[in-house]
């Protein structure tokens, strides 16, 4: 009787053990493809884009990636998170060599399905981010006195969303700083 | 031939394992937020019942009736863990989405119900018949309850928007999948007393 | 702080059945009758509590630094599934009367989803409670989320057994009669718990 369940236990442990295997290259080809693509995304074209760093961003440890034309630094890419409305929300952050927001894109979040969520897929609110010029605009919601609407209904997970560029605009400049 | 048949069929209406046998309501709940997602939730349950039908059947004979439960579930198990890994490395946008349900498929009782009621006293062909009938039943209906979430909450189907702007948000969330489930279950069975 | 502010997100703003949907097969099947609605809640809070506990502990202190986090679905359910015939077996031993109360629905709860999904959360994903960043939890934090999470499913199946006691005595049409009208109510119940959404 023990016999049996012992043999199944082990049977299916060496299948999973192999299945396991063979799929581990796929996931993590799969897990890098998105971060790249993401990278690709709020990166403007052509340039190389540098490996992962490790960088301090809004306190918590996280990454960045450069992008460089020639031998110059011309943009950089954060990988930023906060805390949305429902959980964790991390954004990809590209930032120009002088201090723009080129573009942002979502990364994983745990927000309200048809509110927060549209934060991943809204195009009216993350356009607003695209050639954001943190030095004479203000990276925080109109409801703060800053220069970005928020989404409709969703003026927490709007203020996460902007806390995390302005995060990542901010250890930017830290980079640089150091250089 | 027709035996065979029916036990296909009998998933979809008689048997529906969702507004009949009302089994497996937490995926059903959780998951249908839209056509796409309820669909491909059905589509994953619809893999591991196939599969471990066919193997349960197979070692039925051979496993002592003391440790049978036990057994299966491991079986199960097994096929979630190995659905798992493909979806994360063939499909990871949708593994992100349907998240902790994947694994939940496990304890879904569809699928161990239909271990232990059909797939331990019937030949394996049988078995894969009565997997992939009562699968495509459970994968329609959630379709069925994902497309009308959808529908009403961000007025679109299958992604494609047919109205501007927002729907009724509620059935996006977590009141609207109570409401919605209850409503065409009650729609079902208006329709189910006529025949 | 920390830990009250982890109680209060995993009983109201985060309900484990009126908004994430684990357990709603027992849900739906015990909360006819107050008393039995407390019985199932009194045996899952003992249970998910105790499988929580294991769960953590084996995946930190075997399935971690022997790389087998591939195996945590399975080994969690089998866990579970002994753990449920362990406390069966003392509890006949240790309290008859307990086992009197809590005995018919401990074999229901190893096929419960709430079981294994606060096992498989605790352990896989990263939580922020306030303002605090995303992290895994530590053992004492799980606990308390375990036990939490029990503790807003017993509540809800409770609060819903007696608002399912005065439907009985209603008069509902026949299409809407048991499972549907029950879904529904439930509907409105999840509607009042996304009150407390925003709060921690």
């Amino acid at each position: 009787m023990s016999v049996c369940l012992t043999l199944v236990c082990l049977v299916c442990s060496a299948l999973l053990a192999g299945v396991y295997a063979i799929t581990a290259d796929p996931i993590a080809k799969a897990e890098s493809e998105a971060i790249k693509s993401s990278v690709a995304k709020v990166l403007p074209q052509g340039g190389e884009i540098s490996e992962s760093r490790p960088l301090e961003v809004g306190g918590q440890a996280s990454e960045y990636y450069t992008m460089s034309d020639g031998g110059n630094v011309v943009a950089y890419a954060v990988k930023s998170s906060v805390v949305g409305f429902g959980g964790p929300l991390v954004l990809m952050v590209g930032v120009t060599a002088d201090g723009q927001v080129f573009n942002t894109a979502v990364l994983s979040h745990n927000e309200t399905p048809g509110l927060g969520a549209k934060c991943a897929s809204d195009a009216s609110f993350t356009d607003q981010f695209k050639g954001f010029d943190a030095g004479s605009k203000s990276l925080s919601v109109k409801k703060d006195g800053g220069d970005v609407d928020a989404i409709t209904a969703s003026t927490i997970t709007s203020r996460a969303y902007t806390l995390a560029v302005r995060n990542a605009v901010e250890a930017v400049g830290r980079i640089k700083g150091g250089e | 031939m027709g035996n065979r048949m029916t036990l296909f069929t009998k998933g979809f209406l008689k048997e529906n394992p969702t507004f009949v046998l009302l089994l497996g309501m937490c995926p059903t709940l959780a998951t249908t937020t839209s056509a796409v997602n309820g669909m491909s939730m059905g589509l994953a349950t619809l893999f591991v019942l196939v599969m471990s039908n066919m193997v349960i059947s197979a070692i039925a004979p051979v496993v002592p009736d003391k440790v049978h439960i036990p057994v299966y579930i491991v079986v199960i198990a097994t096929f979630v863990t190995i659905l798992q890994f493909v979806m994360q490395a063939f499909t990871p946008e949708m593994y992100k989405t349907l998240g902790l349900f994947i694994p939940l498929i496990v304890v879904n009782c569809i699928v161990l119900g239909r271990a232990e009621a059909f797939a331990s006293r019937s030949g394996i062909l049988d078995s894969a018949l009565d997997g992939l009938g009562i699968g495509l039943g459970f994968t329609l209906s959630l379709t069925v309850i994902g497309m009308v979430r959808e529908i009403l909450g961000s007025g679109s189907v299958f992604g494609w928007k047919f109205i501007s702007g927002d729907g009724m948000l509620v059935f996006v969330m977590a009141p609207g999948a109570f409401l919605a489930l209850g409503y065409l279950m009650v729609l079902f069975n208006k329709i189910s007393k006529k025949q | 702080m920390e830990s009250f502010r982890i109680l209060i997100s995993a009983i109201f703003v985060n309900n484990v059945m009126l908004s994430q949907f684990l357990g709603t097969c027992p849900f739906l099947g015990v909360s006819n009758k107050i008393s039995t609605a407390t019985g199932m809640a009194g045996a899952v809070c003992f249970v998910i509590t105790l499988a929580t506990l294991v769960t953590y502990l084996l995946n930190k202190y075997l399935l971690v630094p022997f790389e087998l986090e591939f195996l945590q679905t399975i080994a969690f359910i089998l866990v579970i599934a002994a753990l449920v015939q362990m406390v069966e077996i003392v509890l006949k031993k240790i309290s008859p009367s307990l086992y009197q109360a809590l005995g018919i629905f401990l074999p229901l709860i190893t096929t419960n989803c709430a079981v294994l999904g606060v096992a498989l959360n605790v352990c896989t994903k990263e939580f922020t409670f306030g303002s605090g960043a995303a992290h895994a939890l530590n053992l004492g934090e799980s606990m308390v989320y375990a036990f939490a999470t029990a503790l807003g499913y017993g509540m809800a199946l409770i609060l819903f057994a007696g608002l399912r006691e005065h439907l009985e005595m209603n008069n509902v049409p026949k299409a809407f009669k048991g499972i549907p009208i029950a879904l529904i109510t439930c509907g409105i119940l999840a509607m009042a718990f996304m009150g407390f959404s925003g709060m921690v």
